[in-house]
């Protein structure tokens, strides 16, 4: 309703002050485009010294070469920039602040050490082509995390190139091609469960594999007979995900492994939930041939919004000499880069990957240890029981048994009685102060809400997150339109996004528009 | 454990709440064989003081003194005190990515005015909101250009990054895609026109685009114009490639040439080099082929309220509703990569990025001047460079930064490891606005000094 924001207390809109504008903390920010003055400056340069400065031209640059004036840049004082972004931080909601329980997105807490140790100049300031004898504390920490995350994981090698999750499994993809096309087989197929994450199914399409669907089981995990009957020849692995999306953990999968087997098709294992396995569950007793581990979920690194992440993979013997290049090796107490091994796939990216993820990902378990890898699991999954036993009296639970560290719960309840979805439940969530879960994903539950508290989580956060669940379903049967207008009270309201896509303004313009 | 907060009490309180008497019968999920058993083989949790020890030490193990004169890829720029305590607050460093946007106005609008610096930068219609590294968003430049022409063959300049290279044919042999390598001049160092069409001949109808990269991995600007028209004859797609990000400050943009897709690296726009990543790759496009586009979009739009505001747009492009019929594979970014960079242009602004390129292209022309003139030595390509160049030495370049590295100096990449043949005695050396004048003499006086 359209007086649902002054009605709970959010500030009239007419009381905002639009230049340079607050109403209470809410602080208006223009884009950066829109602000400063010609003659600003935010920066300084080094000293020339007695280097002469040379006119482009003279250079012996063609004329056509040479830039124009910088038309539509901004002009700002260094002090400018910093109001700036600070002002569009305020507006962000993060882990820092608060609870945020997006189901497969492991919004753990972020050490602040991690970024401490980010920042010394041995990592911050180090280049990938210096000589080796430079490089040995860079690379040992590099080889010392792939030697963790095999031992972790119970498999035999591990690489830190790959750039985030979807990239890592491009990357496991072309190891299983690699390591068919080694035996002279070129297979096509891929086995997908439904319940996948898109990238999944992106990825094998990517490099041509053909996705077959296998149909999730009613109990909520893969039924090895579904994959036997999907079974050919010609199929080259299954992308199967443990625990899945569902937050069950894949009982079937060592026999899964064995049915595969029987036409040498290898095991991918998205590893998005790696956080409730490691320490707990052995991906070699498995049968895993090759997972994708993300180190900004389960490691711990900064999400940024949206990257940078670390999609890491380790891999079974049979996959080991196929790792992208280069490969960090150890000699004799020296470290070293091999460039080119035989049977490598090749270069996934530049350098060495997203280094700086994979230096915080080593920090955290290095401080975690033996003992708190174990711990970290076991408290995540307690968590997600807690959540689950307590929020399944009011929310609908399609699979109603013991999780691992999410669950996934549903609108059914609200929607049918009342129809109030999961969207608005989610901005309603908002309102209350509190980031909203993963929603309609999986696909194989009808509006879902997938959660996920993490270890970092209390137990009065827990609570105060069911309470205000609770009040949203409470909300959605006495006034529902409450709900559906929702958010009432962040900087922005529920956004149309249908506009954005219709009539895309991807970009701010010089001469406004 | 300090990152972990349930206390004996609160465990015991949850556990009966679940309805099981320990934390073991939930694990019971997992059957008993395939269960971790005993403790993890990794060593016992550190102190943060022996955490900060540990790896203080590795940080020392490369010199603070070194004074580098490697580019190649990835640039030391100077990095304004201001930008780590701004990209570093959590309220950007630990959100997620955007699909709420009511929450992530701040992450939505820094992305929107990152796509808008690269559009300005490049002078194209439309920016995603970053890729991985310039070498994948080279990769996805090569997808996206075999969608948009319906053809499977490309003619790629000799001189780019050999390790965008790299990139390519591993993305190419994954795709079916084929590659086929347009020489560079020995003399100037540039891609010419005669190269490209004889690259593009090759490929007969199959040529889906060409791409150039600008300055080259050999340092050497390249003529925009040249590229234009090779792929024009051909009937072919122009993508331009940029490496070195700092170069759009005094160097024409490949929009104003045409180019339909450009796409590269913006660590030069202030990012740390961090041993190579990461990075914020960018992308740009004629808006003609926006729903070719690999990656996220920020788009503007307004609230219930009728407020500007922004939202992540035109998803469907994407895996997570598109599935195997995605554009691209692509979820998580660079985003805070790309906050990093909007912080740095945003300092830096009209007058600085004239002014800083200016600088780069001054020290290196310098440089190559001075180096050149020393006996034994040769600047090996006579076209025009931004901020690095070739040097040839009178002894294997390998020699050369060994012998250089005791006096704490890397002279260059030796180019020896990426071209092969003929150039075991070539240096790429870069001076950015860095390198002191003190400095660039130290490295004169140590060539000469190595020469014989």
């Amino acid at each position: 309703m359209s007086g649902g924001r002054r009605q709970i207390g959010g500030p009239p809109k007419e009381r905002r002050l639009r230049i340079p504008g607050t109403a209470g903390l809410a602080l208006e920010e223009s884009l950066v485009f829109e602000r400063g003055s010609p003659g600003r400056v935010g920066y300084s340069l080094p000293e020339t010294g007695t280097v002469p400065v040379a006119d482009p031209k003279a250079a012996g640059l063609e004329s056509h070469l040479v830039r124009g004036e910088l038309s539509g840049l901004p002009e700002l004082t260094e002090f400018d920039v910093v109001r700036h972004f600070t002002r569009l931080s305020t507006w962000n909601y993060s882990i820092d602040a608060g609870f945020f329980p997006l189901g497969s997105c492991t919004m753990k807490y972020n050490p602040k050490v991690h970024e401490r140790i980010a920042q010394m100049e041995g990592f911050a300031n180090g280049h990938p082509y210096l000589p080796e004898e430079f490089c040995q504390g860079a690379l040992e920490a590099m080889y010392e995390l792939c030697r963790m995350l095999a031992k972790i994981s119970d498999l035999a090698a591990a690489t830190v190139l790959p750039a985030a999750g979807a990239h890592g499994e491009l990357t496991g993809l072309l190891l299983i091609r690699a390591y068919h096309e080694k035996k002279g087989r070129k297979k096509k197929k891929v086995l997908v469960p439904d319940s996948a994450h898109g990238t999944n199914p992106a990825s094998a399409a990517l490099v041509g594999f053909e996705v077959v669907s296998i149909p999730t089981a009613s109990k909520g995990v893969l039924d090895v007979k579904d994959v036997e009957k999907a079974l050919s020849d010609d199929v080259a692995c299954i992308m199967l995900t443990n625990p899945n999306t569902l937050g069950l953990f894949e009982r079937d999968i060592g026999k899964i492994a064995k049915v595969l087997d029987q036409v040498d098709a290898r095991l991918y294992c998205d590893g998005a939930n790696f956080n409730a396995l490691m320490g707990q569950a052995s991906m070699g007793k498995m049968g895993v041939d090759v997972s994708q581990i993300n180190l900004h979920k389960t490691f711990s690194t900064p999400h940024g919004g949206g990257g940078p992440g670390s999609g890491a993979l380790v891999v079974s013997d049979k996959l080991a000499p196929f790792l992208p290049t280069p490969i960090v090796k150890k000699d004799g107490g020296k470290f070293r880069l091999d460039y080119s091994p035989p049977d490598s796939i090749g270069r996934v990216k530049g350098f060495w990957g997203n280094y700086g993820i994979a230096l915080r990902a080593y920090a955290y378990i290095l401080t975690l240890g033996a003992e708190g890898i174990k711990k970290a699991s076991e408290t995540a999954i307690v968590n997600a029981n807690y959540l689950r036993a307590k929020l399944k009296k009011t929310y609908h639970l399609p699979f109603d048994q013991p999780c691992m560290h999410e669950a996934v719960f549903s609108d059914k309840n609200q929607k049918d009685a009342t129809g109030v979805t999961t969207l608005d439940i989610a901005k309603r969530l908002i309102d209350k102060g509190f980031h909203p879960p993963t929603i309609y994903f999986p696909l194989v539950v009808p509006g879902a809400l997938m959660i996920e508290p993490t270890e970092s989580e209390t137990k009065n956060a827990i609570d105060q997150f069911v309470q205000a669940l609770e009040e949203i379903d409470q909300e959605a049967r006495e006034n529902p339109q409450l709900v559906k207008d929702a958010p009432h009270l962040p900087f922005r309201r529920r956004l149309d996004e249908t506009k954005a896509a219709r009539s895309p303004k991807l970009r701010w313009e010089p001469n406004g528009s | 454990m300090r990152y972990i907060p349930l206390t004996q009490k609160d465990l015991s309180e949850m556990l009966g709440t679940i309805g099981v008497s320990s934390a073991e019968d939930l694990l019971k999920q997992i059957p008993d064989e395939l269960r971790t058993k005993g403790p993890v083989p990794i060593a016992p949790g550190l102190s943060e003081k022996a955490l900060l020890d540990h790896l203080a030490a590795l940080s020392r193990k490369k010199p603070e003194s070194l004074v580098s004169f490697l580019g190649a890829g990835c640039y030391d720029h100077f990095v304004p005190s201001v930008i780590a305590p701004l990209v570093t607050r959590g309220e950007f460093a630990t959100s997620y990515t955007p699909y709420q946007p009511e929450m992530a106005q701040g992450t939505l609008q820094a992305a929107y005015e990152f796509q808008s610096y690269v559009c300005l930068l490049t002078q194209m219609e439309v920016a995603n909101s970053s890729m991985y590294d310039g070498s994948t968003s080279t990769a996805e430049a090569m997808l996206m250009a075999s969608r948009v022409a319906g053809k499977k063959t490309f003619a790629v300049s000799g001189a780019l990054h050999p390790e965008y290279l790299e990139v390519l044919r591993t993305y190419a042999k994954a795709t079916g895609l084929h590659l086929i390598e347009a020489p560079f001049c020995a003399e100037t160092g540039r891609t010419t026109g005669e190269s490209l069409a004889a690259a593009a001949k090759k490929a007969g109808s199959d040529l889906a685009a060409i791409f150039v990269q600008s300055p080259n991995f050999l340092g050497v600007i390249e003529d925009w114009r040249v590229a234009q028209q090779a792929a024009k004859d051909a009937g072919a797609l122009f993508v331009a490639v940029v490496a070195e990000a700092t170069s759009l400050g005094l160097l024409s943009p490949p929009g104003a040439f045409g180019a339909d897709i450009v796409c590269g690296e913006g660590q030069a726009w202030g990012l740390p080099m961090q041993w190579g990543g990461p990075f914020a790759g960018f992308f740009a496009c004629q808006m003609k082929y926006v729903r070719q586009m690999p990656g996220r979009l920020v788009g503007e739009t307004v609230d219930a309220s009728g407020e500007r505001g922004f939202v992540l747009t035109l998803a469907t492009r994407e895996q997570h509703i598109r599935r195997e019929k995605a554009t691209s594979n692509i979820c998580t970014s660079q985003q805070l990569c790309a906050l990093w960079a909007t912080v740095w242009l945003s300092l830096f602004g009209k007058q600085g990025l004239r002014d800083l390129a200016a600088e780069n292209l001054s020290r290196a022309k310098h440089l190559r001047e001075r180096l050149g003139k020393l006996p034994g030595y040769k600047a090996r390509f006579t076209a025009p460079t931004y901020n690095e160049f070739v040097l040839d030495c009178p002894k294997p370049a390998e020699e050369i930064v060994s012998l250089l590295s005791k006096k704490k100096i890397v002279p260059g990449a030796p180019l020896g490891r990426f071209l092969g043949k003929g150039f075991e005695k070539s240096l790429l050396v870069c001076a950015t606005e860095m390198r002191s004048a003190e400095e660039l003499k130290a490295l004169e006086a140590a060539l000469a000094e190595v020469r014989s």
